[in-house]
C-alpha cells in the first residue's frame, strides 16, 4: 500500500476517468452521493445475457471518489451481474492501493455502494 | 493606552502547548479555531489542578473541598457573567455548548411560546445548530419558517428587514457566519425585531471569542455561545437570557440540582441559574472555562479582534493572488471575523485539506454545518482557514504556498 493518497495512477484517473459519460440507453441508472462531502456520481449500467455489457458513470467531488469510480467501471465491465451484486468493496480499496484513512473512507467507497444499490436496490455487502 | 499594546503571536504562542507539536515533520499551523480553538496552559493545569487537588461534587457538599469545587465553579460563572457584561450572574446558565444552549430556548421557552402558524426568522446563513432545532419546534407545533436571505458579498440583505420581522415571534440569528467570516449587525437588527414585537436569538458561537461581546449593549433576548471555541475546554457552553424570561420559562432537563424541593408526584424548581442545570455539572470545564475567560480578558478582546481582523486583510490578500480561487464571504476586514472559505479550481476541499496537511497545515473542507448555504453558494463544500490570537501573518504565507504545491499536484 502506498501512503501517497495523490500517486501518479489516482490523478491520471481523476483526469482522464474511464467509462466518464452518460449511457442514454442504459438499464439501470443509479446515484450516489455523500453529502457530507458534496461527493456525487451516477453509475449508468447496460445488461447483457447476464453480464455487465457496458457501464458509465459521471460524478463530481473530490479526486478519491472519482478516481475510485473510474477504476470501478474497470473492474466490472464485462463480468457477471451476479457476481457484481455482492461486488467486495476490499477489493476496490486494493485496487486504489493506497493508504484510505477513516475520514477518507466513504470518498473511496462511493463507487462500489451505488454499484450495490443499482444491482441489489441496497446496500448489504456480502461477508 | 490599550490600544496601544497589541498582541504579540509569539508571546501568545508561548502559552499553548501544543505549538509545540510537529505534523509531518513540520511545525503546526493551526487554522481551523472556528471549529475548536487551542488551550493555553492556563487552562489545562487549572483544570488538572482540579481533579488533583479538590475534585468534588459541587453544590451540596458541607466539607472542605466540595465547597472548594463549589466556589471555584461558581467564580467561574461570575467572571463569565462579566466577560459578556451580563446584568446578573443568574442570568448565564452553564450548559454543555451552543448546541445544547439553543436547544435549551427551543424546548423551554419555545414549546411555550411558539404556537400553530407563528413565524420564526432565521437566516440562509445559519450553522446547523441554530436551524435544525427550529426546524424540529416548527414540525412540532406548526410553526413556520422564514429566512432572510444573504447577497452575493455574503451579506444579509436587510433592506426589507422591518416588512419582513412583521408578526415574527422570534428571530434567530448568527453573530458571525462560521463559514462566510461576516459579522452581521447584530445591534441594529435587534432593535428592528424588538419594534415589531419579536424577541431575538444570538448564536455567538463564532462572536464571544472573537470580539467584544457586550449583551447590555446589544440589547438581545438569548445568547448562546461555546466554551471550546474560546480557549476553554469542550462540555461547557453558555445560554445567557434575560432574567424575566429565565423565570417564566419551564425547566429543560429534570434531576438534581434543579430542584427547591422534591414530593413524589411534584417538585419546585431551584432558583436561577441552576433551575436550568440538571444532574452533576461539569465542574472541571466551567472551571476552565473561567481560566479561558481570564485569559482572553488579559489580551483583551478589542486586541483580540484587531489582531485577527489584520490577519484576515492580509489573508484575503495573499488569497487573491492565487489564480481562480473564489473566495466567498465579504471583503470588507471591517465585517469580515476570523474565518475565510474558499475554493480552488478543480481541486475538491477535501483534497486540498488533506495535501496542505502533508505540509502541517490544518484547515478545514467540507460544508462546515451551513449546507443550505453551500446550496446558496452552489457548491457542494469549501475549504476554510480560521484564524485565532496564535495566528501570524507566515502562517498565512504558509497556507498559499501549500495550495500552490496542491495546485502543482493536481496541473
Amino acid at each position: 500500500m502506498s501512503d501517497d493518497l495523490y500517486r501518479e495512477q489516482i490523478l491520471e484517473h481523476y483526469k482522464n476517468p474511464h467509462h466518464f459519460g452518460e449511457l442514454p440507453d442504459a438499464d439501470i441508472t443509479q446515484e450516489g452521493d455523500n453529502p457530507l462531502c458534496g461527493d456525487v456520481i451516477t453509475l449508468y449500467l447496460k445488461l447483457h445475457d447476464g453480464k455487465l455489457g457496458e457501464v458509465s458513470f459521471r460524478g463530481r467531488g473530490c479526486a478519491i471518489s472519482q478516481a475510485s469510480a473510474s477504476m470501478l467501471t474497470d473492474m466490472i465491465v464485462g463480468r457477471p451481474v451476479q457476481e457484481l451484486k455482492s461486488f467486495p468493496t476490499k477489493d476496490l480499496l486494493e485496487e486504489l492501493g493506497i493508504q484510505i484513512s477513516p475520514a477518507r473512507m466513504k470518498c473511496a467507497t462511493l463507487s462500489v455502494n451505488t454499484l450495490r444499490v443499482a444491482l441489489n436496490g441496497d446496500n448489504h455487502e456480502e461477508d | 493606552m490599550i490600544g496601544a499594546r497589541g498582541i504579540n503571536a509569539e508571546a501568545v504562542r508561548a502559552d499553548f502547548p501544543i505549538m509545540g507539536r510537529t505534523i509531518n515533520g513540520k511545525p503546526l499551523v493551526y487554522l481551523d479555531s472556528a471549529a475548536t480553538s487551542q488551550k493555553p496552559a492556563v487552562v489545562i493545569d487549572i483544570m488538572d489542578d482540579y481533579y488533583r487537588r479538590y475534585n468534588a461534587n459541587p453544590h451540596r457538599g458541607v466539607y472542605t473541598i466540595s465547597e472548594e469545587a463549589t466556589a471555584a465553579y461558581e467564580s467561574a460563572r461570575q467572571r463569565v457573567a462579566a466577560f459578556i457584561n451580563a446584568a446578573s450572574v443568574k442570568e448565564v446558565i452553564f450548559t454543555r455548548n451552543t448546541t445544547e444552549a439553543i436547544n435549551l430556548v427551543r424546548y423551554t421557552w419555545g414549546r411555550v411560546n411558539i404556537h400553530r402558524g407563528d413565524r420564526i426568522l432565521l437566516t440562509e446563513m445559519e450553522h446547523h445548530s441554530n436551524l435544525v432545532p427550529w426546524q424540529l419546534l416548527a414540525q412540532e407545533v406548526g410553526a413556520t419558517l422564514e429566512f432572510l436571505k444573504i447577497d452575493d458579498e455574503g451579506l444579509l440583505q436587510l433592506d426589507e428587514l422591518d416588512d419582513r420581522l412583521k408578526g415574527v415571534r422570534l428571530l434567530a440569528i448568527t453573530h458571525q457566519s462560521n463559514t462566510l467570516g461576516t459579522i452581521n449587525p447584530i445591534k441594529a437588527i435587534t432593535a428592528a425585531a424588538h419594534r415589531a414585537g419579536s424577541l431575538v436569538l444570538i448564536d455567538g458561537a463564532q462572536a464571544v471569542p472573537h470580539m467584544p461581546v457586550d449583551i447590555k449593549d446589544l440589547d438581545v433576548d438569548f445568547y448562546a455561545f461555546s466554551g471550546h471555541k474560546m480557549c476553554g475546554p469542550t462540555g461547557i457552553g453558555v445560554l445567557w437570557a434575560r432574567r424575566a424570561l429565565l423565570e417564566a420559562m419551564p425547566p429543560f432537563l429534570g434531576g438534581g440540582d434543579m430542584i427547591k424541593r422534591v414530593k413524589l408526584r411534584d417538585a419546585s424548581w431551584n432558583d436561577l441559574p441552576w433551575k436550568f442545570e440538571a444532574g452533576t455539572p461539569s465542574v472541571a470545564e466551567g472551571i476552565g472555562l473561567g481560566a479561558a475567560v481570564d485569559y482572553l480578558g488579559n489580551l483583551g478582546m478589542d486586541q483580540v479582534r484587531a489582531h485577527e481582523r489584520t490577519l484576515v486583510d492580509y489573508a484575503l490578500e495573499k488569497l487573491e493572488e492565487i489564480p481562480g480561487i473564489i473566495i466567498y464571504g465579504p471583503r470588507d476586514p471591517e465585517i469580515h471575523g476570523g474565518a475565510i472559505s474558499f475554493t480552488i479550481p478543480d481541486i475538491h476541499p477535501h483534497d486540498l485539506a488533506t495535501l496542505v496537511d502533508r505540509e502541517g497545515i490544518a484547515v478545514r473542507a467540507g460544508h462546515h454545518c451551513t449546507q443550505p448555504l453551500m446550496d446558496r453558494l452552489g457548491v457542494p463544500a469549501t475549504t476554510r482557514a480560521s484564524f485565532y490570537v496564535y495566528n501570524r501573518p507566515d502562517e498565512v504565507d504558509q497556507l498559499v504556498s501549500g495550495i500552490q504545491k496542491a495546485q502543482k499536484v493536481f496541473a
